[in-house]
């Protein structure tokens, strides 16, 4: 009983103790005149889902939900979006050449029919970034159309 | 007196041998350059290290083909070590800039087979598929390569290979003959 309770203080300890290690936020209230939106003329349905399914991790300015804030799911999020970023950011896209605005577009095809994005771990909180069937058709053919026009 | 007429001596020696040194290593330099003109002259157009990259493609090709996806990953990361290495700029300014788009595309494709599982893997390789055919058409190549054809796989999709036997990287063993031959390179 009491290696129970030691062990319980531990983790209560080590679990305050990583509150107060430093994550970095990827916040930015600045939207440059390259971003996806700007650059391309996106109808406002597909705008808004774009908006609430990708952009959390694929540009430059996360909504953070309150969960954020808590060790070590902080962690977490931070290595998904720095990842997410690296493949695509959307705040950037006018800096792609053409070459890799059509990779892109393909990937994000090939991702979204495949159903590997936007991921399950994020869906799963985030219950109106999932796409529906009609959604998902819908958002292909506007990528696909975009593509072909590139 | 003697000691001062030995160091001009020895100071002496050491300069002679040091020039004749570097007429030495410039007519080796003369001698490496004359021979990379010569061989240029054999084959027009043949980079090096283009031909490098384009082995690891084969690789790959070959990997898909046999169902084989840990050789692909293993191939895609070579690859991507390939591009990386790749060296643009005896290229005109216009060429270097073209090549640079594919570099980091093709260079992003690859690495991305490196982790991927095979359905994956094939996705990319389309689209890298499309990267070094844009690269040769460049770069050149010495040897004749075919483009094949499969009109199944995501619409209809093209690769590489320097048989004009079709072997599908696409579906591997589950179509391996599907597709045609659509252009001879070279």
């Amino acid at each position: 009983m009491k290696i129970v309770k030691i062990i319980a203080l531990i983790l209560v300890v080590a679990f305050v103790g990583i509150q107060f290690m430093p994550t970095e936020r990827n916040k930015n209230d600045i939207v440059p005149p390259t971003d996806f939106m700007l650059v391309n003329d996106v109808p406002n349905d597909i705008k808004n889902k774009l908006q609430i399914s990708c952009y959390d991790c694929h540009s430059n300015n996360t909504q953070y939900p309150w969960y954020n804030k808590v060790q070590p799911v902080a962690w977490f999020l931070e290595n998904h979006i720095k990842n997410g970023k690296a493949e695509l950011n959307f705040n950037e896209w006018g800096d792609y050449s053409n070459r890799r605005k059509k990779s892109k577009l393909t990937s994000i095809i090939n991702q979204i029919e495949d159903g590997e994005m936007p991921l399950a771990s994020y869906t799963f909180i985030h219950k109106d970034a999932a796409f529906s069937k009609a959604e998902k058709r819908e958002l292909i053919q506007w990528v696909e159309q975009l593509k072909d026009s590139i | 007196m003697k000691n001062f007429k030995m160091s001009i001596a020895a100071m002496l020696l050491l300069a002679v041998s040091f020039t004749n040194a570097q007429e030495k290593e410039k007519m080796n330099h003369d001698h490496g350059t004359m021979k990379m003109d010569h061989s240029k002259m054999m084959n027009m157009k043949s980079d090096a290290k283009a031909e490098t990259l384009l082995n690891d493609y084969f690789n790959l090709k070959d990997a898909l083909v046999a169902d084989d996806t840990k050789k692909a990953a293993i191939v895609g990361a070579k690859l991507a070590a390939s591009l990386k290495a790749f060296e643009a700029s005896s290229y005109t300014a216009e060429e270097q800039k073209e090549l640079a788009d594919i570099i980091e595309d093709a260079t992003e494709h690859a690495e991305h087979i490196a982790k991927s599982e095979i359905a994956h893997q094939r996705e990319h390789f389309k689209t890298l598929s499309k990267d070094i055919s844009d690269l040769i058409a460049i770069t050149g190549t010495k040897s004749t390569l075919y483009e094949q054809f499969c009109p199944m796989y995501d619409g209809g999709s093209s690769w590489l290979s320097t048989s004009n036997q079709v072997r599908n990287p696409y579906y591997g063993s589950k179509m391996l003959k599907c597709g045609k031959v659509k252009k001879t390179i070279n």
